[in-house]
C-alpha cells in the first residue's frame, strides 16, 4: 500500500475497505449455486451451452467455408465492374479519412471509433487475401492516420470543426455520386439495382439523411399551435407508421409510376429510396418530437424573454438541445432502417440477402445455405452490434437522462 | 392612454398574428390539396391511359387461386372472401405469435435479472444476438435453412415427447376435436362462465368492504373448473376427444397440423419479438423501487401479495406502452409471410392483384387493413393504459 493512497484517510491507522476480490469457490457458491434451485438452473444452462457450442463446433468444422472467398466480391458489391472497383475503395478512404480527422479533432470515442477502424482493416489486410487487395485494405488504415494527423493539426483552427462538418455532410452526395458515375467525367455505373451490401449500407444511409430533415419538420408540425399544419403531419406519422414497410415498398414498385406524370419513370433504386426515406421520415419525426418534449417550458420563456421570436427560439435554443438528446434514437433508428433494407429483395433489388439466393442457385454451391445465412447474419450481427455499444456510449457522454 | 393600448385596431391586419396564422394555414392546405390533386389527377390520366376505372367489383369475381390453410376456402370462391381469409390468417399469425412472444420475452426478462451469473448471461447473448440480425435473415433461416433443408422428410420424421412430429413438411401436434356430444357440453361452458364472472364480482366487492387483499380470480377458476368437470360427466359421450399424428402410407393424419411457413414465421416472429420484450420486461421491473418491495415485507404482505399488489402495477404501468408497440410490430412485420410462402392478407392481397391487375384497389385495402388493426389495438392500449394510470395518486 503506497503513501499517496492512504493520505487520503483522516485517521491513517484506518485502513481502506477490503479489496472486492473473493475467492473462486466463494465466487461459484454465491453466483452458481447459492440455492437448490439455482444449483438446478446452473447444471440445465450448462448442459444447453455445450450442446449448441458443440453442436456450433461440429457443423462449423465441416461447414464448406470456402463458399465465401470464392464469393465475396459478389456478396459485398454485387455486379459492381472490377475495373471500377477503385471507387467503392476511394469511398471507403474517404470516410475513413474524415473519421480520423474527427477523432484527431475531437478525441474520445470518435478516436476510439477510428482507432478500431483502421486496426480492423489492419488485421483483415493479414488474413489471405489475394495481394491487392490486402494493399487496398491497408491503405484504409493510411487514410484513418492522415485524416488523424490533418485533424490534429488543425485543432486549435476556428474554420476547422465548420470544414469537418460541411465535409461530412458533403462526403454522402460526393460517394453516392462518385459511386454511381456523372456523365462525361466519370462513366455511369449499369446495373445499380445490383450492388450487393452496398446497397443495404447506401439505402440506410440515405434513408436516415435525408428523412433527418423531413422529421425534424414533420416533428415541429406535429407539435405546432395551429391545427391545419398539426392535423397534416400528425395523420402522415400515423399513417406511415401503421402499414409495415413491405406495404409501401409495394406501392412504390406498381403504383409510384401511376401517381406520376408519364414523363416522370424514376428508376427501381431511386424508387426503393424515397420509400425508404418517406418510412423512416414518420419514425424521425416520433423521435425528434421525443427529444423537444424534454425541453423544459423555461427555454422557451427565457428565449422569448431575451427578445427571440418563435422561429429563432425554435432554430437556436431549442433544437439544438433537442436533437443532441436525440443522437442515441437517432442511432438506433439507423440500426434498424439498415436491418430493414433487407427488404429491398421484395421488390428485385440484389441486395445481401437477395443476391445470396443467386449464389444458392448456383450447382458448385449447392446446400450452402446454412454458410451463407451465417455469413449474413455475422456481417450484420457485427455492424449492428459496434452501432449499438456507440450509441449507448453517446448516451453516457451525453448524460441522457441524467439531468 | 390606456384606450389607445388596448385598441388592436392601430394593429394592420397583414402584421396582425390571428390574420397570419389563418393565413398561413389556408396557404400550407392549398399546397397539400394541390399536391394531393396532382397526384390523383396524374393517377386518372395513366389509368385512362391503361383503360381502366377504380371500382371495387372484381372483389366478387372468382378468385381462382389455392390458399393452403386458414378458414374453409377453394379456387371457386371470390375475390373479397380471399382476401377475408388473408385477413383471418394474419389475425392468427399475430395473435399466436404475441402470446408466444411474451411467455418468451417474460421468462427471457425475468432470466436476465436472475441472481445466477449463468442463466443472466445465456439470457443477455440470446438478446443481444437476436435484435441485431435483421428479421427476414432470421425467418429465411427457420424457413429455408431449418425447415425445408434440416428437418428429415415424413418418413424419418423426428419424434418429440407428445408425439410431436418434426418433418419437411410441416410440425404434427396432438389435439383435441370437439366430438358430437360437444354441442351439449356447449352449455356448461356458458353456465360455468357466468357463474364464475358473478363468483369474481362478488369476491372482489367482499375484499375491497373488507380492505382485505386476495385473490378473487382463483375462486373464479375452481367455480369454471368445477361446473366443466361436473358437465364432462353429465354429458353423455365424452364431448372433446384426443386425435393423435400417425404416419399413414404417404403422410400423417390426425392431429393439428402447422404448415412450414406457418411454423417457420411463428418461430422466427416470437423469437425475434420475444428479444424485445424481455428488454421491456426487465426495465419495468428495475423501474420499480427495492423500496416499494421492502416497504410492503415491512407492512407484513405475504410474497405473492407483494408481487401482485405493489410490484406489478407499478412494473405494468412502465411496461404496458412500450410492450403494445412492440405488439403491433410483430402484426406488422407478419407480413414478410409473403416472401416465406405463408398467406396472410399481404400475400393474398399481391396475388390477387396479380390475377386483376388492380393495384390502386388492392394497396387501399391492403393499407385499411393494416391501419384498422394498428388503430384497433392502439385503441385497446390507450383504454388501458388510462386504467392504470388511475391508480396514480
Amino acid at each position: 500500500m503506497d503513501e499517496n493512497q492512504l493520505a487520503g484517510y483522516a485517521d491513517k491507522n484506518q485502513l481502506p475497505p477490503p479489496s472486492e476480490r473473493i475467492p473462486a469457490i466463494r465466487w461459484l457458491k454465491q453466483n452458481l449455486f447459492s440455492s437448490w434451485f439455482n444449483a438446478i438452473l446452473t447444471i440445465v444452462s450448462t448442459v444447453l451451452i455445450m450442446t449448441i457450442v458443440f453442436g456450433l463446433l461440429r457443423w462449423a468444422l465441416e461447414a464448406r467455408w470456402e463458399v465465401i472467398p470464392a464469393n465475396l466480391k459478389l456478396l459485398l458489391v454485387g455486379t459492381y465492374p472490377v475495373e471500377h472497383l477503385w471507387r467503392v475503395w476511394a469511398t471507403v478512404y474517404l470516410i475513413a479519412f474524415l473519421l480520423g480527422f474527427s477523432s484527431g479533432a475531437h478525441g474520445g470515442l470518435m478516436r476510439r471509433v477510428s482507432t478500431t477502424a483502421a486496426l480492423v482493416s489492419v488485421v483483415l489486410a493479414v488474413l489471405p487475401f489475394p495481394w491487392g487487395t490486402r494493399g487496398w485494405l491497408l491503405g484504409i488504415a493510411v487514410a484513418a492516420v492522415a485524416g488523424f494527423g490533418l485533424g490534429y493539426l488543425g485543432k486549435g483552427i476556428r474554420w476547422c470543426k465548420r470544414l469537418e462538418i460541411a465535409s461530412w455532410i458533403l462526403s454522402f452526395p460526393i460517394s453516392l455520386i462518385f459511386l454511381n458515375g456523372v456523365g462525361g467525367i466519370l462513366p455511369v455505373i449499369k446495373g445499380r439495382t445490383m450492388w450487393g451490401f452496398m446497397l443495404n449500407l447506401i439505402g440506410a444511409v440515405v434513408g436516415i439523411g435525408l428523412s433527418f430533415p423531413v422529421g425534424v419538420l414533420l416533428a415541429l408540425g406535429r407539435r405546432s399551435k395551429l391545427p391545419a399544419i398539426r392535423l397534416v403531419c400528425t395523420a402522415y406519422i400515423e399513417i406511415i407508421r401503421g402499414v409495415p414497410l413491405i406495404s409501401l415498398l409495394f406501392m412504390a414498385s406498381i403504383m409510384l409510376q401511376l401517381l406520376l406524370p408519364a414523363s416522370v419513370r424514376p428508376d427501381l433504386l431511386i424508387r426503393a429510396m424515397l420509400t425508404i426515406t418517406a418510412f423512416s421520415a414518420a419514425y424521425m419525426a416520433e423521435n425528434v418530437r421525443g427529444g423537444l418534449q424534454a425541453i423544459p417550458q423555461g427555454q422557451y420563456e427565457a428565449a422569448y424573454a431575451v427578445g427571440l421570436n418563435r422561429a429563432l427560439t425554435t432554430i437556436l435554443i431549442i433544437l439544438p438541445q433537442a436533437l443532441r438528446i436525440v443522437i442515441p434514437a437517432i442511432v438506433g433508428q439507423f440500426i434498424a432502417l439498415f436491418m430493414d433494407t433487407t427488404l429491398f429483395g421484395f421488390i428485385a433489388i440484389l441486395e445481401l440477402l437477395n443476391i445470396t439466393r443467386s449464389i444458392m442457385g448456383n450447382l458448385e454451391w449447392r446446400g450452402t445455405i446454412f454458410e451463407l445465412y451465417a455469413f449474413i447474419g455475422i456481417v450484420f450481427w457485427i455492424l449492428c452490434y459496434s452501432m449499438s455499444y456507440v450509441s449507448r456510449r453517446i448516451e453516457k457522454t451525453l448524460g441522457v437522462g441524467e439531468r | 392612454m390606456s384606450r389607445k393600448v388596448s385598441s388592436s385596431h392601430s394593429v394592420p391586419f397583414w402584421r396582425d398574428v390571428r390574420v397570419l396564422r389563418v393565413i398561413g394555414q389556408i396557404a400550407f392546405l392549398v399546397i397539400i390539396a394541390t399536391g394531393i390533386w396532382w397526384l390523383l389527377n396524374n393517377l386518372r390520366v395513366n389509368l385512362r391511359a391503361c383503360g381502366l376505372k377504380i371500382s371495387f367489383s372484381f372483389l366478387r369475381n372468382t378468385a381462382g387461386f389455392p390458399i393452403s390453410e386458414g378458414l374453409p376456402y377453394s379456387p371457386t370462391d371470390v375475390n373479397g372472401y380471399a382476401f377475408w381469409v388473408g385477413i383471418v390468417n394474419t389475425i392468427r399469425i399475430s395473435v399466436i405469435g404475441i402470446v408466444l412472444a411474451t411467455i418468451i420475452g417474460t421468462v427471457i426478462g425475468i432470466a436476465r435479472l436472475s441472481n445466477n451469473w449463468l442463466v443472466k448471461k445465456l439470457a443477455g447473448l440470446y438478446v443481444e444476438v437476436v435484435r441485431n440480425i435483421p428479421l427476414l435473415v432470421q425467418l429465411f433461416f427457420w424457413y429455408f435453412a431449418v425447415m425445408l433443408t434440416a428437418l428429415p422428410m415424413v418418413k424419418n420424421s423426428i419424434k418429440l415427447p407428445g408425439p410431436i412430429y418434426l418433418t419437411r413438411r410441416g410440425v404434427y401436434l396432438p389435439w383435441v376435436a370437439p366430438t358430437g356430444s360437444f354441442g351439449g357440453w356447449m352449455w356448461y361452458i356458458i353456465i360455468g362462465l357466468v357463474l364464475a364472472i358473478a363468483v369474481y364480482v362478488f369476491r372482489r366487492a367482499y375484499l375491497r368492504r373488507a380492505e382485505r387483499p386476495g385473490f378473487p380470480l382463483i375462486w373464479a377458476g375452481l367455480v369454471l373448473i368445477l361446473v366443466l368437470g361436473a358437465g364432462w360427466f353429465l354429458t353423455s359421450g365424452n364431448p372433446l376427444a384426443l386425435t393423435i399424428p400417425v404416419l399413414k402410407r404417404f403422410n400423417f393424419e390426425g392431429g393439428l397440423w402447422l404448415s412450414t411457413s406457418f411454423t417457420s414465421l411463428l418461430v422466427g416472429l416470437s423469437v425475434y419479438t420475444g428479444a424485445f420484450i424481455a428488454e421491456i420486461v426487465r426495465a419495468g421491473i428495475l423501474a420499480v423501487s427495492r423500496g416499494q418491495t421492502e416497504a410492503a415485507r415491512a407492512v407484513g404482505l405475504k410474497k405473492a401479495h407483494v408481487l401482485r399488489l405493489v410490484v406489478l402495477p407499478q412494473a405494468l404501468r412502465v411496461i404496458i406502452p412500450p410492450l403494445a408497440s412492440q405488439y403491433l410490430n410483430l402484426t406488422k412485420n407478419s407480413s414478410l409471410a409473403i416472401l416465406i410462402g405463408y398467406y396472410d392478407l399481404m400475400n393474398v392481397g399481391t396475388t390477387i392483384f396479380n390475377q386483376t391487375g388492380r393495384a390502386v384497389e388492392m394497396i387501399l385495402l391492403i393499407m385499411a387493413s393494416y391501419l384498422t388493426m394498428s388503430l384497433l389495438t392502439s385503441l385497446l392500449m390507450n383504454y388501458y393504459n388510462r386504467r392504470m394510470k388511475l391508480v396514480e395518486r
